[in-house]
């Protein structure tokens, strides 16, 4: 990997809000190679989701600028396709057509009728969703929404996937199962991911790197973990795992030794 | 067995007293148990309705009934108007017809008028909440005209039109449009951030985004607005229509009273209450329809 697949380079962000001007981000510097697992791990408020948004081409940045492939990222689209953290899934369209309205918008013109329901079937069998394909979004459990959230963003294949916090509004026991669901469809597909997340074992499990933000205001990237756990992994042999621990207590210290929790931004 | 009646078992065997003697009557009862839940559901939702109803008459059919009253009582009404109660649908010549077929054609305009408002009310309520400026530049202008009374509108309408039926059928239009036009708009500002960012991120565009994304989200809204749209077309069209002559219930009541037809009046009044609640029931029922699933995410 000699170019970078992504390239944040020297992004800042700032919001006026009338004559005062907050900035948020203070060059944000980023490279991520192909294929690789990345999570952005900060407290509340420092600006991890505004830094995903602007890769998303939600949100303009300020000043520096966000390459993928060498080019530059100044709109959304669905080569960066985003799992948002509440699923967004549209209520009055069923599971099925959630899906099928991101294939037909991306596939219109490269494949037929049939293809595209095979393709949408074929992602919702991904997230074992496949049996409430005719379900509405109100009729089924959160960790499911968010199931299929993630194949409404797969079916896109996407250059890379973002995902904002993904598992946050999920118990504990459903969040763990579809982490093993996410590691499984990136061991498979190999997608590039982004993932916000502020969960540090989470964030160990799962990801190749971990970047960890500094607190706001003008956040910028304080250190960077390479987590080097040999995939698949399994979450019962690494509780006692000695990089495992090391890993986590890492991010631990930077978290709560090197910046402190400020409490006006919870 | 219904579990009420297994329960009623049970219960006695925790309690002191012996069971036997507590069950046959608890068996006995189970049938009653099962018939009374719709009964009692049926008598609270009719009774009290029936009740008053007769009683208002009663009352009417007291104060209406003496020497000198101005108004004709129940009796009176159901004597002298009861072949337009009966036969909605009789056809004696022009002016001769049944009050059905008025409601038809009051009716008709309405509908026309209506569904003229709904759809220009809907694309100008999306315009209006999609862009701040053209909120910014309409609203007040809005604000002002919709106080306007809807006969109001008519003497001008008239002018424009030199024919009464387009000029009813305006009156309409212009009076219902305006809470779909406010009602829509809401609705739209209301679509969550996120609907819009799902939008966004599958680059749909303008077209795809007003059908798949702005008409449902905003549906429970735009359906409010015709729900009050409807009745205030109908609030119109029978003033209107008492203007403009023609064939329906409007008119019909103005000439009873200009030919001293109280008792008519009185039943063309029944009627169209009748008619307004109907098409507000139905509004309403599409609504619900058009809906399901919106509203709860």
């Amino acid at each position: 990997m000699q170019r970078p697949y992504l390239k944040i380079d020297h992004v800042c962000r700032s919001f006026a809000r009338g004559s005062t001007s907050t900035e948020v981000l203070k060059d944000v510097c980023l490279t991520i190679n192909k294929g690789e697992y990345v999570s952005i791990i900060g407290h509340s408020g420092c600006g991890k989701s505004t830094l995903l948004n602007m890769v998303a081409g939600l949100l303009p940045v300020s000043s520096g600028a966000i390459l993928l492939e060498d080019r530059e990222v100044n709109a959304p689209g669905p080569d960066r396709a985003v799992v948002f953290q509440n699923h967004s899934l549209l209520p009055w369209l069923t599971v099925y057509d959630n899906v099928r309205l991101a294939v037909d918008k991306v596939f219109s013109r490269t494949r037929n009728k049939a293809q595209r329901h095979d393709w949408t079937m074929h992602n919702l069998e991904l997230v074992q969703m496949g049996h409430a394909k005719d379900r509405r979004p109100s009729e089924i459990s959160g960790g499911m929404k968010q199931r299929v959230g993630i194949a409404r963003a797969l079916c896109m294949e996407p250059k890379v996937l973002l995902l904002d916090e993904p598992f946050g509004a999920l118990d504990a026991l459903t969040r763990a199962h579809l982490q093993d669901s996410v590691m499984a469809i990136h061991a498979a597909l190999g997608n590039t991911v982004i993932m916000i997340t502020h969960d540090v074992d989470e964030a160990v499990l799962l990801s190749d790197r971990i970047v960890m933000l500094t607190n706001g205001p003008a956040a910028h990237v304080g250190e960077i973990l390479d987590v080097t756990l040999p995939r698949p992994r399994k979450r019962l042999d690494l509780v006692a795992n000695s990089q495992y621990i090391r890993a986590r207590e890492g991010v631990l210290k930077f978290l709560y030794e090197r910046t402190h929790f400020v409490d006006s931004a919870a | 067995m219904s579990v009420t009646a297994i329960k009623k078992e049970l219960a006695p065997q925790a309690a002191p007293v012996p069971a036997p003697i507590v069950r046959m009557p608890a068996q006995r009862a189970s049938i009653m148990e099962r018939v009374t839940p719709y009964l009692h559901g049926f008598a609270i939702n009719v009774i009290p309705p029936v009740i008053t109803l007769l009683a208002l008459l009663l009352i009417w059919q007291l104060l209406c009934d003496r020497p000198g009253a101005t108004l004709p009582a129940p009796t009176v009404v159901w004597n002298e108007a009861k072949d337009l109660i009966l036969e909605p649908f009789f056809n004696l010549g022009s002016q001769d017809v049944g009050l059905g077929w008025r409601v038809l054609v009051s009716l008709e305009r309405v509908l026309i008028g209506f569904g003229l408002a709904a759809i220009v009310g809907v694309l100008v309520g999306c315009l209006i909440g999609q862009s701040v400026w053209a909120m910014r530049g309409l609203d007040p202008i809005f604000q002002v005209l919709r106080t306007v009374p809807p006969l109001a509108w008519l003497p001008i309408s008239l002018a424009a039109f030199r024919d009464s039926s387009p000029s009813a059928i305006f009156v309409i239009f212009i009076t219902s449009i305006w809470p779909i036009i406010i009602n829509t708009a809401v609705g739209i500002r209301n679509i969550p951030m996120d609907y819009r960012n799902v939008a966004a991120v599958l680059r749909l565009n303008a077209f795809e985004f007003f059908a798949r994304i702005m008409i449902p989200s905003a549906a429970p809204y735009i359906f409010t607005g015709l729900r009050i749209g409807i009745g205030l077309a109908w609030l119109a069209i029978v003033a209107a229509e008492m203007l403009t002559g023609g064939i329906g219930i409007g008119f019909f009541i103005w000439d009873a009273w200009n030919s001293s037809r109280l008792p008519d009046i009185v039943v063309a009044l029944f009627y169209i209450g009748f008619v307004g609640f109907i098409l507000d029931k139905i509004v309403g029922a599409l609504g619900n329809l058009a809906t399901r699933g919106t509203a709860a995410s």
